[in-house]
């Protein structure tokens, strides 16, 4: 496969363009991506694992709030995750495994404070045998 | 991104109307307020489509506004400036930002930069320990449910009432820190849990706490009333907003608003633009929503600037009365209204955003403070932390042109990355140092990409605004001692 994810520089802000060759991992590698913005994903351990379910209007959301409740999952219990398992997902719900670890401020270096996913630009297309969303967030 | 090339018509040195015709679904003209080089810079941006944008916007009166300092945000620009009728328009969550009441708080200070320069290590290091800053920075004060609830409807006052602060502070903060019809009922369980450790702090970003110098006066009358009356005194500029929480009640009524925009039939040229009717549900729950957001905002300043003054007075030895610590004035620079102006001879009630601008009210004007009714409200208008930042007043051109509105800041040039990419292998630190600026900032990157060259030169800024007399400029400082998150 060619590249999980790239980072895309926006005025104010900064995004991602992450790509997956089906849906599922389209949603784990934005999900990595967005780690990576936040801290060094490799600083991270699988010392806890957490089940999310997410669900929305339709997919294009459902990309949005699944990233928005990781960021809220770092804001207010600051764990930092390095490994998506998506159990299942259909086009307005998802179920996912997350694995990570609790913020240690001596261990992890946070890089940027990442507040929410938003819907400016947003895009969720496919890409040849693939698939390729853009999500641009407010930092 | 490539250049925008609409037509932009020139109505004087610092007015440009994007014609109504521009576009279809245009229902009033753009006017961009900026100088003929400032406009380049926006062409590049592709901002213009976005003042075009939100012109499409049911309800909207007069013009959708584009302040100099303007630069590409979600949906609507950041700089702008648009009022929906009451009775017809919408209200955009976008229209305000995540960050809601992101916002500035001035304190004047009868210190001297001889008195402050020689101390400004130990300062700047207790601020530092006084102000929690920086990311997932929690504060000081803990804040319990049923406490969280009355914050949001008290606003300000309810960190007075704890003695965070006076009663005077209350007299000269835009609203009196407090807005109207915070309904904690429409706060989801994530947004309150986001703020509620968050309460009291400054956060990160382009958030900051400055002391700074005064350099020039350009109206000593209306300064001396504003207590600023000579050259080398000691100001403290404190720029923060509603941190987590206001970013979760703007990503929770989003959500609802994408809903609305199907529902209420309203056609958008941009997603991130989703509104719904003032009067709908949707639309008064994400107000009342807002109003607590706002009102957590002007607690955060509140406990801050108590803060500041606490460290003050431990290096300096005295009372914060003493050293003569009054407050300026506080103003929302993200923020809805419901204001009423009047529009050809009409009085008319209107839903004002101002994202990314300042409300800018004229002498006399009835919601101008009691201390500043005979010369304005105060305008507080940060800069980068490498140059400098202005205090003006609002004017009676702004009320009848602008509701009441001017710019809030210097705006971005560079994206974040691009500017610490033009940073890599400088020591900001050093090289601000070196030209009599102490720096503390929890995170070196994030100060890089806060670096003077990211952003507007504010004093053009300042000067449209000044030129097109939406705003009348009073005095400049410079920085001497930075605290960034």
């Amino acid at each position: 496969m060619e590249r999980a994810f790239e980072i895309i520089d926006h005025s104010a802000d900064v995004g991602i363009i992450a790509y997956g060759v089906d849906v599922e991992e389209l949603f784990s590698n934005a999900a990595l991506a967005l780690f990576s913005l936040i801290t060094e994903p490799e600083s991270v351990e699988e010392k806890l694992h957490l089940n999310l379910e997410v669900s929305s209007e339709n997919r294009d959301s459902l990309l949005v709030e699944w990233l928005n409740e990781l960021i809220y999952l770092f804001d207010v219990k600051h764990i930092l995750f390095n490994r998506f398992d998506i159990e299942s997902l259909t086009h307005n719900q998802l179920k996912a495994a997350c694995y990570g670890e609790t913020f240690d401020p001596m261990k992890h270096k946070i890089k940027i404070g990442v507040k929410a996913a938003t819907y400016h630009m947003l895009r969720l297309d496919k890409n040849g045998g693939g698939y390729k969303a853009q999500i641009i967030f407010d930092i | 991104m490539a250049r925008w090339q609409g037509q932009l018509i020139k109505i004087d040195d610092y007015r440009w109307k994007i014609p109504e015709n521009y576009k279809t679904g245009m229902r009033v003209p753009g006017l961009i307020y900026a100088s003929k080089e400032m406009l380049e810079s926006m062409r590049e941006e592709q901002t213009p489509e976005q003042v075009a944008n939100v012109a499409f916007l049911p309800g909207i009166v007069g013009y959708s506004f584009a302040m100099p300092d303007i630069h590409w945000g979600y949906g609507f620009p950041i700089g702008g400036v648009a009022a929906m009728d009451i009775k017809d328009g919408v209200i955009s969550p976008g229209g305000v930002g995540y960050d809601i009441n992101c916002g500035v708080r001035l304190l004047r200070t009868s210190l001297s930069e001889a008195e402050v320069r020689p101390r400004i290590n130990e300062l700047i290091n207790e601020l530092f320990l006084n102000v929690p800053s920086g990311l997932g920075s929690e504060g000081k004060i803990k804040v319990s449910q049923k406490e969280m609830n009355q914050l949001m409807v008290e606003g300000a006052r309810w960190a007075v009432k704890r003695g965070l602060g006076s009663e005077e502070d209350l007299d000269v903060t835009e609203e009196g820190g407090c807005l109207g019809g915070a309904d904690p009922s429409k706060i989801s369980d994530k947004a309150a849990k986001r703020g509620m450790p968050q309460a009291g702090t400054l956060g990160s970003g382009n958030h900051f706490l400055e002391i700074q110098v005064v350099k020039e006066i350009f109206d000593s009358h209306i300064a001396s009333i504003m207590g600023i009356t000579e050259i080398g005194q000691i100001l403290v500029l404190i720029h923060t907003g509603s941190r987590g929480f206001g970013h979760q009640v703007c990503t929770d009524h989003l959500r609802v608003m994408e809903g609305a925009v199907s529902k209420y039939g309203i056609k958008l040229p941009d997603r991130q633009l989703a509104c719904a009717p003032i009067a709908s549900s949707e639309g008064q729950d994400y107000l009342g929503a807002m109003a607590c957001a706002a009102n957590y905002a002007w607690v955060n300043r509140q406990c801050i600037a108590h803060w500041v003054r606490e460290s003050f007075s431990k290096i300096f030895g005295k009372s914060p009365e003493k050293l003569g610590m009054r407050q300026v004035y506080d103003v929302a620079h993200n923020i809805a209204k419901i204001e009423e102006h009047t529009i050809d001879g009409h009085k008319l009630k209107v839903c004002v955003h101002r994202k990314g601008a300042t409300r800018a009210f004229p002498a006399g004007h009835k919601d101008t403070p009691r201390r500043y009714k005979e010369v304005g409200q105060p305008v507080l208008v940060p800069g980068d932390m490498g140059r400098c930042s202005f205090v003006a007043v609002g004017t009676q051109k702004a009320m009848s042109e602008s509701f009441g509105s001017t710019c809030h800041g210097a705006g971005r040039v560079l994206s974040r990355g691009a500017a610490r990419r033009s940073m890599q292998g400088r020591d900001v630190v050093r090289e601000l140092k070196n030209r009599g600026i102490t720096v503390k900032a929890g995170s070196i990157p994030s100060l890089a990409e806060e670096a003077s060259q990211a952003y507007k030169d504010i004093t053009e800024v300042i000067d449209v605004v000044h030129q097109a007399g939406i705003s009348r400029k009073v005095a400049m400082a410079i920085p001497m001692g930075v605290i960034k998150g």
